[in-house]
């Protein structure tokens, strides 16, 4: 059962993705371009989103276990350290210079554009650069 | 300033299907969600490897359901410049990793659970984010 779940989970946040139009890297350099031709719009995205997912996470977090798995698994980590500030600036440069970050970009490939399918391959080595020069954080 | 195509109703729908998908992938299998290292881990950890494949073909499959279900096509419009495609995947790719979360992981569920360590990292990469946008637009 965790798996059709993972599956479901996997759908609705990409309909999600669709709906809220953050998979559209314009609507999000739109976002980002505080300075010029603002669209708010995807802070209230995040915003749709921790109405619904935090209080419920607080909730569901005092379960025993989950559902259909044997543990809660989830990062605890309470690093604040450089990897974290550094990382996070590569991510918004990056983010900045093309309007994807991973979801809507993985997400894309259904809509077959070379040009976003391009953008997750090179997200995909980037992840194995990290892995292989062991600087995860 | 000048505030264009704002669209709050739609954003706020779309974010609390985003929120639903990552309270049922907390209730029923105990984590939660963050897409760049559900993806990372697809290819490099065997630990869950099928959960997160499933995972990563449901990002998929959600649009696809979407224009078959809606009869509405999704346009996006994106860079043409390959170069600067890859370099801006090669920059999320990594520096995803290096910080340990996303725009979902660190952005909504890090922040959900009152992260200290994700509203920084979240307002690191907001920040980052505009002043490259600033810099690639104006200069």
């Amino acid at each position: 059962m965790n798996k059709l779940i993972s599956l479901l989970a996997g759908i609705i946040f990409g309909i999600g993705l669709v709906v809220s139009e953050m998979i559209n890297p314009k609507k999000v350099l739109s976002f980002l371009d505080v300075f010029g031709n603002w669209d708010p719009s995807l802070a209230f995205v995040m915003i749709g989103a921790l109405i619904v997912s935090s209080p419920l996470f607080h909730l569901i977090k005092n379960n025993k276990k989950p559902l259909f798995t044997d543990s809660f698994n989830y990062s605890k980590n309470k690093d604040i350290n450089n990897r974290l500030i550094i990382g996070s600036s590569i991510f918004g440069a990056g983010w900045g210079l093309g309007g994807l970050c991973p979801g809507p970009a993985i997400s894309s490939i259904a809509l077959l554009n070379i040009n976003s399918i391009t953008f997750v391959v090179a997200m995909f080595v980037g992840f194995y650069l990290v892995k292989f020069f062991k600087l995860s954080s | 300033m000048n505030i264009v195509n704002f669209t709050p109703i739609t954003a706020t729908v779309g974010g609390m299907i985003i929120g639903l998908a990552v309270v049922m992938f907390f209730l029923f299998n105990g984590r939660l969600i963050g897409i760049s290292g559900i993806a990372a881990n697809a290819l490099s950890e065997k630990n869950n490897r099928f959960d997160n494949l499933l995972f990563l073909i449901g990002l998929v499959i959600g649009p696809i359901l979407y224009t078959f279900f809606t009869n509405k096509q999704i346009n996006i419009t994106i860079s043409n410049s390959l170069i600067l495609l890859i370099c801006a995947g090669l920059l999320v790719g990594m520096g995803t990793r290096v910080s340990g979360g996303c725009t979902s992981g660190h952005g909504i569920s890090g922040i959900g659970r009152f992260s200290l360590r994700s509203i920084i990292a979240t307002i690191t990469f907001m920040i980052v984010g505009i002043l490259t946008v600033l810099i690639k637009n104006y200069i």
